[in-house]
C-alpha cells in the first residue's frame, strides 16, 4: 500500500471517530454546551486539558525549537508546565467553585462591573483568536504535506470536521472528541521517539535516553551533541550565557509563558467541567500528566533529531567532507518539495556544506575549508513530521504522524473556538444585549456564535495575517498581564475594587501591547517597530515575547494602588470571595443556574 | 468556634500551603534551572549538568509532584476544616 493511501486510512478513521463522537455527546441545554453538564471525571477532563492545551505549536513546532535553541528553549519547557501549578494552586479550584460558565462572567461579577466584563472579553477575544489562527495554519501544512490536498481543501476539510463536533455538542462534544485526539497525538509523538532512542542509545524510554550513552561512540548523547555542533560552528547545546540581561531574559520569558498559560480563558473553562472542587484540584494534576508524557519527551526528541541530523549530512564526523547532494537520503528529497528544506550550493562543489556562518570565529576555519556560506536551511517545524523518515520507519508511523498533527491543532481549535463562542453569546448576548434571553435562545446563540467563530477562523486560516507566526507572543503577554493577575486577585483579595481592578487590567493590557508593537512593528506591520527585538536593541533590554510577566506586575501594583485611595468593595462581594474559597455546596451554586 | 471563624483557619492553612508548594514551584525552575544552574555545575549528569536536567526534565517532574501533594493536602484540610463537599 502506497504512503497516500496510508496517510488517508489514519486521517480517515480518526475524523470518522470524531464524527461519531459529536453525533453520540450532543448538547441539549446551555449546561451542556457551556460546560459539558459538569459531569466530567477528572481523569478524563486531564486528558481532554492535555489535547485542549497541546497544540499544533507544542506537537509541530516545539521539538525543533528546542532542537536549534538547545538549553535556551527550556523556557517553553518549564513554561508551559509550571503554568499548570499555579492553575491548581491558585485559580481552578475556586473557579470551579464560583461555578458560572466564563471568565470574564466571574471577573464581571467579582469586580461588580459591566466595564471590568468587557474589558476581559475583548482580552479574551484577543489571545484566542491570534491562537486560533495558528491552529487553522498548522493543520493546513499538515494537510498539504501528507494527504496532497491543497491548502484550501484541507483546511475546509477541517472546519467542516470541528464545524459538526462543536456545534452540535459545545464542550460536552469538545471534550469527547479531545480525549480521542489526545490518545492519537500522544501515540504519533511517542512511537517515532521510542524508535530513534533505541537507534541512537539503545534506550526505549526517550528521556532516558537523553540522558544516556551515544551506542556509536560511548561517549553520553549530550556531551556528542555539544562536540559536533560546535566543530560546525554552532554554540554548544548545553550552553548557558550566564550574563545578567539574557538570564533576566530567560527568567521573564519562562515566568510571562507560566502565567499566561495559568491565564489563558480556553484552559481554565476546562476546569469548569468537572463535578467537585476536588476534582478541579485532582484533574489539574491529571492534565499535567498527560502532558508530561509529551513534554519529558520533546527536548529528547529536538536532541536526537539535531544529532541525526549532523549524522546525515557529515556521516564520517563533522570535521570531515559533507555528503554530497546527489547522494542525498529521500526524506530530504520530500522535504524539499515543501520549501521547508533548502539546499543552495553557495561554493558550485555538489556537497552539502551545513554550518553556522553567523558566528565570526569560525569565519576562518569556513574559508580554509573553502565553503562560502552555509547551505542548507532546515525549518523548526519539520523535525517532528520528518522524524519518522529519518529514522527510516514503516509507512503507518507516517500516517500516524499526519494524524497526530491534525489532532493536535484540532483539539486546540475546537477549544479556542468555544471559549471565544461562549463569550460573545453568554458574556455579550446575554450578559449586555439581551438579559433577558431564554435557554432554548441562548442555546441558539451559542450555536450561532460557535459557527460565526469557525467562519472567521477558517477564513483567517486561508489568509494569514503576515504576522501569524508572531502572535502568540501576543495571546501569552494578553493572558499574562490581563487576565491572570485580575482572576488571581479576585480570589486572594477582598479589598481590590472595580476601579482598581479595571485599572490594573488596562495598565496591564496596554503597556504589554504597545511595548510588543514598539519591538514587532505596530499590528505587527513590518518597519514600524521602533526598537530592535533583540536583547541588546530592546527598550528595557527585555526581548518582547517576555514582557507580559513585567505587565502583570504592573496590573498588580496599579490595581492594589487604585483600590486603597477607593472605596472599599460592598459587604456582598467580600461573601463571594469567602464562599468561592471553600469547597462547600459547590453543587448548589452550579444548581441555581 | 463559629463558621467563619472556621472559614478563616481553612483559608490560612490553605495559603500556607500554597506558599510553600510555590517556593519549591521556583526553587526547581527559576532557581536550579536558570538562576542557580552556574553554581550546579560541578554536579554532572548524563554528559551535562544537573542545572540542564532541572530545565529540560526535572522541573516538570517535581511539578507534577507538587499538584498531586497539594490536591491530597487540601483534601484532608477540607474534612478537617469541615468545609468538604458532601
Amino acid at each position: 500500500m502506497d504512503q497516500f493511501t496510508l496517510n488517508l486510512i489514519f486521517v480517515g478513521a480518526s475524523f470518522a471517530l470524531y464524527i461519531g463522537i459529536a453525533i453520540w455527546a450532543r448538547a441539549g441545554s446551555t449546561s451542556e454546551f457551556y460546560a459539558a453538564g459538569r459531569g466530567v471525571h477528572p481523569v478524563t477532563n486531564g486528558m481532554a486539558t492535555a489535547a485542549d492545551w497541546m497544540s499544533a505549536a507544542s506537537f509541530i513546532s516545539m521539538a525543533g525549537l528546542i532542537a536549534f535553541g538547545g538549553y535556551t528553549a527550556s523556557s517553553f519547557l518549564m513554561g508551559w508546565t509550571g503554568g499548570y501549578v499555579l492553575l491548581a494552586l491558585l485559580l481552578a479550584p475556586y473557579l470551579r467553585k464560583f461555578g458560572k460558565f466564563t471568565v470574564p462572567e466571574f471577573i464581571g461579577d467579582r469586580f461588580y462591573s459591566q466595564t471590568a466584563r468587557l474589558v476581559a472579553v475583548a482580552c479574551l477575544i484577543i489571545a484566542s483568536v491570534t491562537y486560533v489562527i495558528g491552529q487553522m495554519t498548522g493543520a493546513g501544512v499538515a494537510f498539504s504535506r501528507f494527504l496532497e490536498v491543497s491548502n484550501t481543501t484541507g483546511l475546509l476539510i477541517g472546519a467542516a470536521v470541528v464545524f459538526m463536533y462543536a456545534v452540535l455538542g459545545g464542550m460536552k462534544g469538545i471534550t469527547y472528541t479531545q480525549v480521542a485526539q489526545y490518545v492519537v497525538l500522544i501515540t504519533a509523538y511517542t512511537i517515532p521517539a521510542v524508535f530513534i532512542s533505541l537507534q541512537l542509545t539503545g534506550v526505549a524510554l526517550p528521556p532516558l535516553g537523553l540522558f544516556s550513552e551515544y551506542t556509536t561512540t560511548g561517549e553520553p548523547l549530550l556531551a556528542r551533541l555539544d562536540m559536533v555542533i560546535q566543530d560546525l560552528g554552532f554554540a554548544a547545546y548545553t550552553l548557558q550565557d550566564t550574563s545578567f540581561l539574557p538570564m533576566l531574559n530567560m527568567f521573564l520569558f519562562t515566568m510571562s509563558l507560566m502565567i499566561g498559560t495559568a491565564g489563558l480563558p480556553h484552559v481554565i473553562i476546562r476546569f469548569f467541567t468537572v463535578p467537585r472542587v476536588a476534582d478541579a484540584r485532582w484533574s489539574a494534576g491529571w492534565a499535567l500528566v498527560f502532558i508530561a508524557l509529551l513534554y519529558l519527551t520533546a527536548p529528547a526528541v529536538g536532541a536526537m533529531a539535531r544529532l541525526n541530523l549532523v549524522d546525515t549530512i557529515y556521516p564520517n564526523g563533522a570535521t570531515e567532507q559533507p555528503i554530497a547532494y546527489d547522494e542525498r537520503p529521500d526524506w530530504i528529497k520530500n522535504w524539499e518539495i515543501t520549501g521547508l528544506l533548502r539546499f543552495e550550493d553557495k561554493n558550485g562543489d555538489g556537497l552539502i556544506q551545513w554550518y553556522n556562518d553567523r558566528n565570526a570565529n569560525f569565519a576562518e576555519t569556513a574559508t580554509e575549508r573553502g565553503w562560502q556560506g552555509s547551505e542548507l536551511t532546515v525549518n523548526n517545524d519539520i523535525l517532528v513530521l520528518a522524524n519518522p523518515e529519518i529514522a527510516g520507519l514503516p509507512g503507518w508511523v507516517i500516517a500516524l504522524i499526519a494524524a497526530g498533527g491534525l489532532a493536535a491543532a484540532l483539539s486546540t481549535a475546537a477549544g479556542l473556538l468555544l471559549a471565544i463562542s461562549s463569550a460573545v453569546s453568554h458574556d455579550l448576548i446575554k450578559g449586555a444585549i439581551n438579559p433577558k434571553i431564554s435557554e432554548r435562545g441562548e442555546l441558539l446563540a451559542a450555536r450561532i456564535s460557535m459557527a460565526v467563530a469557525i467562519a472567521v477562523a477558517t477564513w483567517l486560516g486561508l489568509n494569514p495575517p503576515g504576522f501569524a507566526a508572531q502572535t502568540v507572543a501576543l495571546a501569552f503577554g494578553i493572558a499574562a498581564a490581563s487576565l491572570f493577575p485580575a482572576l488571581m486577585m479576585g480570589i486572594f483579595s477582598t479589598r481590590i475594587n472595580n476601579v482598581g481592578a479595571v485599572a490594573g487590567m488596562l495598565t496591564g493590557l496596554i503597556f504589554t501591547v504597545v511595548y510588543i508593537f514598539l519591538h514587532k512593528g505596530w499590528f505587527f506591520i513590518p518597519g514600524t517597530n521602533s526598537f530592535e527585538d533583540t536583547i541588546a536593541g530592546s527598550l528595557f533590554g527585555i526581548q518582547s515575547t517576555a514582557i507580559g510577566a513585567v505587565g502583570a506586575i504592573l496590573n498588580f501594583a496599579v490595581a492594589y494602588g487604585v483600590s486603597k485611595m477607593t472605596a472599599d468593595t460592598p459587604q456582598e462581594i467580600k461573601d463571594l470571595v469567602e464562599s468561592v474559597r471553600v469547597p462547600r455546596g459547590a453543587g448548589s451554586a452550579a444548581a441555581d443556574h | 468556634m463559629s463558621d467563619k471563624d472556621k472559614a478563616m483557619a481553612y483559608w490560612k492553612a490553605n495559603v500556607r500551603l500554597i506558599l510553600i508548594s510555590l517556593v519549591i514551584w521556583a526553587i526547581v525552575s527559576f532557581g536550579f534551572g536558570i538562576v542557580l544552574r552556574p553554581l550546579l555545575s560541578g554536579i554532572a549528569i548524563g554528559g551535562t549538568d544537573l542545572g540542564f536536567w532541572f530545565a529540560q526534565q526535572g522541573s516538570i517532574l517535581v511539578f507534577l509532584g507538587l499538584i498531586f501533594f497539594y490536591a491530597f493536602r487540601m483534601n484532608s484540610l477540607d474534612r478537617k476544616h469541615g468545609v468538604d463537599e458532601e
